[in-house]
């Protein structure tokens, strides 16, 4: 899974390492409207299209990894429910600018046990603040690597993946 | 993240052997081997990988959209892919393709020996580390 806030380029982190141009699916949620004992208001619903952006990458004959870039809005947690069951782990793309934009991320992953790693994605070429800084700030412990990243480089995003796989293999092994 | 079983292979031999054969020998539907199997129990993985592995000479019979699903799926792809590249809503992929998967058309391939989303293990995160190095 690829996460973080609105624009912290989770998308692009997936176009520069999936074979094929991101792809777009679409879940619709369905949820009936506060009227619902009222048998005339039973056509009543809201439906809600959340949309997710995909990449693919063959590593072996056999064995191809997704990539998830996960909707930011933490309405659309049933979406990463869905996700994180069969899920490796995730990389946190965070815009330090914007540090707030991935509590959401960091503390739904916390919850799940999922393995995650924090990719401080520098917008043209910056990167404000050190891994330490950004630690302390999350209050994120020692053993969550944290590193810095280039979204729109692809052996930036891969080395972030390997970053992500060994830290999982990691945590499997203890 | 799903690997495929080796028996991917087996549909590629049975599909090419459709077209040597010219329909002059006839096969074994790959339906027929598979027969009976029923809707899975678990919901798909969004990860879930489907090959195609019925009969080209079946697919007339099938709904349009299931027609559709089983022509992309002669090259491997995650429920995902089924529903962005054929614009269907990811809940109406996953309920078409188990249908599919059903009636034998479909061969599903998710770890976890069919529990959805199993969480990869040791060996399936070794490879896909020595994969991501490779690249
Ligand atoms: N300068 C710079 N721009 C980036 C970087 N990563 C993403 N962007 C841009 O930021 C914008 C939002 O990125 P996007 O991948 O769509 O974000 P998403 O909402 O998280 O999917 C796009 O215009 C990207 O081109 C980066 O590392 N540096
Ligand atoms: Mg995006």
């Amino acid at each position: 899974m690829v996460a973080g806030g609105f624009g912290v380029g989770k998308t692009t982190f997936v176009g520069a390492v999936s074979e094929i141009n991101p792809l777009r699916t679409e879940a619709v949620m369905t949820s009936a409207s506060a009227g619902i004992d009222d048998l005339t208001h039973t056509g009543d619903k809201t439906t809600t299209t959340v949309a997710m952006d995909f990449g693919r990458i063959t590593l072996d004959q056999d064995l191809i990894l997704y990539l998830f870039g996960t909707p930011g809005q933490d309405r659309f947690w049933f979406m990463w429910d869905d996700l994180v069951r069969g899920a490796i782990g995730a990389v946190v793309l965070v815009d330090t600018r914007r540090l707030a934009d991935c509590f959401p991320a960091v503390d739904y992953f916390e919850n799940s046990g999922l393995p995650f790693v924090i990719a401080l994605n520098g917008f043209d070429g910056h990167q404000p603040y050190t891994p330490d800084e950004v630690r302390e700030a999350l209050q994120i412990g020692p053993d969550t690597p944290i590193i810095t990243t280039d979204a729109r480089h692809r052996g930036d995003a891969k080395s972030a993946l390997i970053t992500l796989v060994e830290h999982a293999l990691m945590a499997r092994l203890k | 993240m799903t690997p495929p079983p080796a028996s991917h292979d087996s549909y590629g031999a049975l599909h090419d052997a459709h077209y040597d054969s010219e329909g002059d020998q006839p096969l074994v539907r790959p339906y027929a081997m598979t027969g009976g199997r029923t809707r899975p129990r678990y919901q798909l993985a969004i990860e879930a990988l489907v090959s195609t592995t019925a009969d080209p000479a079946h697919l007339a019979t099938l709904l349009p959209e299931h027609q559709r699903i089983c022509h992309l799926c002669r090259e491997v792809k995650s429920v995902a892919e089924v529903s962005a590249l054929l614009q269907m809503p990811l809940g109406v992929a996953r309920i078409l393709v188990a249908d599919l998967a059903e009636a034998g058309m479909v061969a599903i391939h998710q770890p976890g020996n069919g529990e959805a989303g199993g969480t990869p293990d040791v060996t399936l995160l070794e490879r896909v580390l020595s994969g991501l190095r490779k690249l």
